[in-house]
């Protein structure tokens, strides 16, 4: 009887069996005669100790020539997927470049993007929503859910840089501010020159988005700079005086909080028909264009905003 | 025009208005802003498909004072309100199952930048749902996956770290094929309006002006939107993305963010391309092919892990195998069965994340099999669920995955024999590999240890906790027992989308 029981015991039912109610990884049935179950037992333990080991602990040499070759596996597995990659790029490469010759013509006047879409907005634009930039008008106006969309993309992109680099309070290194305090003097000085003009063109840019090209995004980008500019040339003590975290979140959520009740309110009565009480003034106009100047502002705090913090969050730390 | 019309308008702005109110709050209120505005949101689309219900066919809500071809808008019909309403569902049961876990993963002061992220995830959603334009769908899917990210490595591990950074290259070339292909279609057709493109898309095919960047078009928006979902061959990110994860950010995972592409593509497969043409390009042939080795391969892969979080994780690669078989069998009833599946495994997997935390609770926080044993007897309510869950993915009767699975079976009856056969077989494997881990997982975690250590001590959970679990498993039953009602609104929806 004895000798049936052992046939059971290393049996693949019995493995299986084991495996069922939980006592055997399916991994270790195949390769575990019987006679080794002692050391099994050992590794067991080994493992139970330290769950989540990074290398197995090597004991006989049957052992490690396996790792050996298993060594040697990854290693043509490595050389394969290098070429495989390769093979890959280049076969999409091929497809596009390919595509390409069926695409039409760039620019072309009978391509398809030429209907009355895009004549609606050269012909119409204008008088519907009142500016001269045709582009601020296409995107805030008629697309303008669409850039809403955008504008959050950049806030929830600061928000994911912050939970990968925001520090507690404490964390934040004193060392840094005072190192950073004492600038270069070259940078320093052309920064006291250049610093008021980047910011002044910028709010130029940014108040007149619905005049010439520009806008929001553009003129924010610039106010940002100016900042970043600032801040390394005289150190984020001083930068602190006027920009601080509080005014951040105060500027921030203020901005896309205004922005999203524009918004509301122009898609609301858009959709269910009511007239807008904004009006469009005269086009040309610095105050013209109804919504739009507004918008564009609040996106553009939107935008500097976000350029300071991801440089502020990737040097310190926090704001 | 009647008020209600309005609801899907504003679930979505009040999801995306949230998010930065959120950022001055502090942990606990952001927390209570985004558990009410899940549940108004839920509260909102069930009134909207109610609403829905009685009307002859899908309504418009023009985005802005310009109509359709000019301005944005979206489209409502039943399909739509349905999918916002049980992703809602969803969503809340997932936050609330999780919350004490979330505590203790999340640092506090990160705590309000979660529910951001929470906030944003649920309004691209929504708008993915319901969205009747091209490019607001790309923008909103860039929102998906940032939150998605940020979702992932809230927990602060190197381990999060490494999952976010494998999450992010690899959802962000699925974004970039994506674009590649909107930027196509809107080169050969001139139209971002889901229902313009299709008008134009049918006369390029039949005129056979451009029909090579059409179907170029098409195969890069399908292998987009394959790899941002883990389809078999790109799901090299998903176990990591799923298993460290704190567990609400698992079960919104694994039941919602790549449920949302789906959908995406299956407006794009109806709304935009039309299935003939979609049929036609082939794409539904690879999608078919890469969907039955998932639903081998990720089994294959559940059954050799022993942590059990990564044997949930790798059985959603064969879950999501299911859904794109479905899309490629190329009859109507496939991609019924598919858009059902969605929900099946949404609740089902979500509600065995949630159970899953709560049985490691009670064994020292650790997942291996082996320190799990008995824990369902220490943690009854998580047990049970887990039990639940598992019969559901295994396919028996009373649970949701059974009537999936025998729908696709039916729809397999329809289709070209080749994949009649390859169906059947593949779905017969599927069903037995899955019940080798997850019967076996229910059978351990309700065997009692040999040398038992918690002897005397029964843990209690939490009433909220308790809560959502029974609702999840009412969720579940429902699906399998009370089915007819959805899948008659599936179809019309999907036969409105056409």
């Amino acid at each position: 009887m004895s000798k049936i029981r052992s046939d059971y015991e290393t049996s693949r039912r019995a493995a299986f069996r084991r495996y069922v109610s939980g006592e055997e990884d399916l991994k270790s049935i195949d390769y575990m005669p019987m006679f080794e179950k002692q050391i099994a037992e050992e590794k067991k333990e080994d493992e139970r100790a330290t769950e989540h080991y990074l290398v197995p602990p090597l004991k006989d040499p049957m052992e490690d020539a396996k790792l050996h070759a298993e060594l040697l596996g990854m290693k043509w597995f490595r050389r394969l997927y290098v070429v495989m990659s390769v093979a890959l790029c280049l076969c999409i490469i091929g497809a596009m470049v390919y595509n390409v010759a069926f695409m039409p013509a760039f620019g072309g006047t009978d391509a398809p993007t030429n209907n009355e879409v895009s004549e609606r907005y050269l012909e119409k634009g204008q008088e519907e929503t009142g500016v001269v930039n045709m582009v601020t008008g296409l995107i805030l106006q008629y697309r303008g859910f669409d850039t809403f969309g955008e504008t959050h993309v950049l806030f929830i992109a600061t928000i994911a840089v912050m939970i990968l680099l925001r520090m507690g309070k404490k964390e934040i290194p004193e060392e840094v501010d005072g190192e950073e305090s004492e600038g270069d003097v070259i940078l320093r000085t052309i920064a006291r020159f250049l610093v008021p003009m980047i910011l002044l063109f910028g709010l130029y840019v940014l108040v007149n988005g619905h005049l010439s090209p520009g806008g929001g995004f553009s003129g924010g980008a610039v106010i940002g700079a100016g900042l970043i500019l600032y801040s390394a040339a005289f150190g984020f003590t001083s930068t602190a005086r006027f920009f601080n975290e509080k005014i951040y979140d105060i500027l921030k959520v203020g901005s896309l909080g205004l922005y999203s009740l524009l918004i509301i309110y122009y898609l609301f009565t858009g959709a269910n028909g009511i007239d807008s009480v904004v009006p469009l003034g005269k086009v040309g106009a610095i105050i013209s264009s109804g919504l739009i100047l507004p918008i564009n502002v609040l996106v553009g705090i939107e935008v500097a905003c976000t350029m300071y913090a991801f440089y502020a969050l990737f040097r310190k730390g926090g704001l | 025009m009647e008020f209600v019309r309005n609801f899907p308008f504003f679930c979505i702005m009040l999801a995306m208005v949230s998010g930065p109110v959120s950022s001055v709050l502090s942990g606990k209120k952001a927390r209570v802003l985004s558990l009410s505005v899940v549940t108004i949101c839920e509260i909102l689309s069930i009134a909207t498909l109610y609403y829905t219900l009685d009307l002859d066919g899908p309504f418009v809500y023009t985005m802005g004072r310009f109509p359709a071809p000019f301005g944005n808008e979206i489209r409502v019909g039943v399909l739509e309100a349905f999918m916002a309403t049980s992703f809602c569902l969803i969503m809340l049961l997932s936050l609330t199952g999780g919350l004490k876990y979330l505590v203790k993963d999340v640092p506090e002061e990160k705590m309000n930048l979660y529910f951001i992220m929470i906030n944003l995830l649920l309004a691209s959603l929504l708008v993915l749902i319901y969205t009747n334009d091209l490019f607001t769908g790309y923008v909103f899917v860039e929102i998906n996956t940032i939150s998605a990210c940020g979702l992932i490595m809230i927990r602060g591990w190197g381990r999060n770290i490494l999952a976010a950074t494998k999450y992010m290259i690899m959802s962000l070339l699925g974004s970039g094929l994506v674009l590649i292909s909107v930027s196509i279609i809107y080169g050969i057709t001139g139209h971002l309006l889901m229902h313009n493109v299709h008008e134009a898309v049918l006369k390029i095919v039949a005129e056979d002006t451009y029909t090579e960047p059409l179907m170029l078009a098409v195969g890069l928006f399908s292998v987009g939107i394959a790899i941002k979902s883990a389809l078999f061959p790109f799901h090299a990110w998903l176990p990591d993305a799923y298993s460290y994860s704190t567990c609400s950010s698992s079960s919104i995972l694994s039941s919602l963010v790549s449920k949302g592409y789906i959908l995406f593509l299956l407006k794009f497969i109806y709304r935009v391309v039309g299935t003939d043409v979609f049929r036609l390009s082939g794409a539904d042939d690879v999608l078919f092919i890469f969907g039955i080795v998932g639903m081998i391969m990720g089994s294959v892969d559940a059954i050799q892990q022993t942590d059990m979080r990564r044997m949930i994780a790798f059985s959603s690669i064969a879950q999501i195998g299911y859904i794109y078989m479905g899309f490629g069998l190329g009859v109507e009833a496939g991609m019924v069965a598919a858009v059902f599946h969605i929900l099946a495994h949404a609740s089902a997997k979500s509600m065995l994340f949630v159970s899953a935390n709560g049985l490691a609770e009670v064994s020292g926080q650790s997942m291996n099999y082996r320190n799990l044993r008995g824990s369902g007897l220490r943690n009854r309510s998580a047990g049970a669920a887990f039990v639940v869950g598992s019969l559901s993915m295994v396919g028996i009767p009373l649970f949701a995955g059974f009537t999936s699975k025998v729908y696709f079976a039916k729809a397999a009856m329809n289709a070209v024999t080749t994949k009649e056969i390859i169906t059947l077989i593949a779905l017969a494997i599927s069903t037995v590999l899955n019940a080798m881990y997850f019967i076996r997982m229910a059978i351990s975690v309700f065997t009692p240890k040999m040398n038992e250590e918690y002897e005397d001590e029964r843990f209690r959970t939490g009433t909220v906790y308790r809560l959502s679990v029974v609702v999840f498993v009412v969720i579940v039953m429902i699906l399998g027992v009370f089915s007819n009602p959805i899948f008659d609104w599936i179809e019309r929806g999907l036969t409105e989308f056409s």
